[in-house]
């Protein structure tokens, strides 16, 4: 092995440096500096997603198991970023007394998820996908569960890890049965030896269904509403945008590279798919009071949108899928993060209770609004072109139906995200939300999610650049 | 080899463990048999695993090294999830599925 061997896996063996400095940090460290850890552990992560930035090299290693191309480094990058947001935000929540002592655990969780994803992404056959799967869900759970004084985030817990292992069990089921009628794990392999044949068929639905676990697709998305609701808002976040985005990213690159002799299998499937799940996550927004349930929802019915770029096929498609999750990490976490702040410093959740928010949060609700505005894909934000390249994608290989019943789910969407802008800026109150003062990190965190959601639209480098390295069918 | 039993018998005893799993998942009240009929799945996967290599591709090994992974990550799937249910056990005295109901639609 030579140093050009290792320099490929830079990414990972970086995050693996940071949780074993993180570790070892943990130990010399007393009650007094555990505010200083967590500064420093967050230093230390914004320092890797900094050197994921610079150029890496690409190739193949151990026999192709692991792969790094210029498309897999985009898709790295954009979920460090998410990470990095979802970090800054959650400072002032593991700040609390009741957090004290294990707060750098949810570090540590986090980082091993994200190490998961890598590897899931950078995956060059089944087993190291099915190791970087099990590795981005097992320490999800634990996070869930984060909060141990409190049933919700138990139950959220024990809802995750219990359907997060079925899901599992049928996307192995499939894989075992890739194998049988190919005779290898590898993803060039594979390629070469699938024809259609009915065990095939089966075993490509067994597999999307896997992965549709984790995107949250709507025959599978049960266990979402009540994961997000119940675990702390910022590990909600995490999972809505960063598992969710790391997820798509593997499953797009997936059915365009191994299953692509399958396409007649798959298309029909994600064709249904995407109209239930726009359709039945937006149904079920519309009835939520809770706002974390609300997200829930309304990541749900994003997720739907994401599978119109997906059905195209394309390398414009593939495009808009990895552009749209772009904007969608910003959106989400710019409504995450205000959220979360709202939830720790008063514990309100509710949608009413943001009645006559702007009236004491002039700046919060702004940004609220924004974030709103960019998941309903209002023009001038980026959520408008990350929508509409989607439509564009699905317009452009003849999906016109489910492109007009995408359009009709916007409309519904429109609705209830325009429900908390009104509640914010309209209804008036009598004892509104006191205005909130967040810690500094938190709001450098916002500003991050505001410049993106701002800018990405009309920078349209971004949209080159993805282009650029992605692929067709 | 084994002498008269040929690969669809095994692949057709891991399919019935597959959906008894599943069917267990769905009907199952306790949290712990919920998480047996998880491992079931998971050991129907190795058989089909262990099967289709020991007799299509009797010279390959990547279905013997993916059955090991497989039992090894099982086991920490169930520390996890055995971990929250003595959590959930701890918050309700009982380790019912139903009693877990507090969020709903």
């Amino acid at each position: 092995m030579e140093l050009s061997t290792f320099m490929i896996m830079r990414n990972e063996l970086t995050l693996i440096a940071v949780v074993l400095v993180l570790l070892i940090a943990e130990i010399f460290s007393t009650k007094k500096s555990q505010g200083a850890l967590l500064n420093f552990a967050t230093l230390l992560f914004a320092i890797y997603a900094a050197i994921g930035f610079l150029p890496g090299s690409e190739g193949e290693i151990f026999g192709g198991m692991y792969r790094s191309t210029p498309l897999i480094m985009v898709m790295k990058n954009v979920l460090n970023v998410g990470v990095l947001v979802v970090l800054l935000q959650s400072q002032g929540w593991l700040r609390k007394p009741e957090n004290e002592n294990r707060a750098l655990e949810f570090f540590l969780l986090t980082f091993s998820t994200l190490l998961g994803m890598d590897y899931m992404i950078s995956s060059g056959d089944f087993l190291m996908f099915y190791l970087g799967l099990e590795l981005a869900t097992l320490p999800i759970a634990a996070l869930a569960a984060y909060d141990v004084y409190r049933l919700k985030s138990t139950e959220a817990g024990i809802k995750f890890v219990l359907l997060a292992a079925l899901s599992s069990g049928i996307l192995l089921y499939g894989i075992s049965l890739i194998y049988g009628t190919t005779g290898s794990l590898y993803y060039d392999e594979v390629l070469g030896n699938l024809h259609m044949n009915v065990l095939q068929i089966v075993a490509t639905v067994f597999f999307i269904s896997g992965v549709a676990f984790k995107i949250s697709l709507v025959p599978f998305h049960l266990w979402t509403a009540d994961v997000y609701e119940g675990s702390p808002t910022n590990v909600a976040a995490y999972l809505s945008v960063v598992s969710k985005g790391a997820s798509v990213f593997v499953l797009v690159t997936l059915l365009f590279t191994v299953f692509k002799e399958m396409v007649l299998a798959w298309q029909p499937v994600i064709y249904v798919l995407a109209i239930l799940t726009m359709t039945i996550g937006n149904l079920f927004a519309l009835r939520q009071q809770n706002l974390q349930r609300f997200l829930a929802f309304s990541s749900i019915a994003q997720a739907g949108f994401i599978l119109l770029g997906m059905i195209s096929g394309t390398q414009y498609g593939m495009a808009t899928v990895i552009y749209f999750v772009l904007v969608y990490v910003f959106s989400n976490l710019g409504a995450f993060g205000v959220v979360a702040m709202v939830k720790n410093a008063t514990g309100k959740i509710n949608i009413d209770d943001y009645d006559g928010f702007y009236q004491t949060n002039p700046r919060l609700s702004l940004v609220m609004m924004l974030a709103l505005f960019s998941l309903a894909g209002i023009p001038p934000v980026a959520g408008f072109f990350g929508k509409f390249f989607l439509f564009a994608a699905a317009a452009g290989e003849g999906h016109y139906w489910l492109v007009l019943i995408a359009v009709l789910n916007t409309i519904i969407s429109l609705y209830y995200y325009l429900l908390v802008v009104k509640a914010m800026f309209i209804n008036r109150s009598e004892n509104p939300i006191q205005a909130i003062k967040g810690d500094g990190l938190a709001r450098i965190g916002l500003v991050i999610s505001v410049l993106g959601i701002l800018l990405i639209g009309f920078y349209s480098p971004v949209f080159d650049w993805v282009q650029a390295v992605s692929f067709g069918l | 080899m084994i002498e008269g039993i040929g690969v669809t018998d095994f692949i057709v005893v891991a399919t019935i463990m597959f959906f008894v799993g599943v069917y267990g998942f769905i009907v199952r009240k306790n949290l712990i048999t919920i998480l047996m009929s998880v491992e079931l799945i998971l050991n129907s996967v190795n058989i089909n695993f262990v099967a289709f290599n020991k007799y299509l591709y009797p010279d390959l090994l990547q279905g013997y090294m993916i059955s090991l992974f497989v039992i090894g990550i099982a086991a920490a799937e169930a520390a996890v999830a055995i971990a929250i249910i003595l959590n959930v056990y701890r918050k309700l005295q009982g380790i019912d599925v139903e009693h877990v109901d507090t969020m709903k639609y």
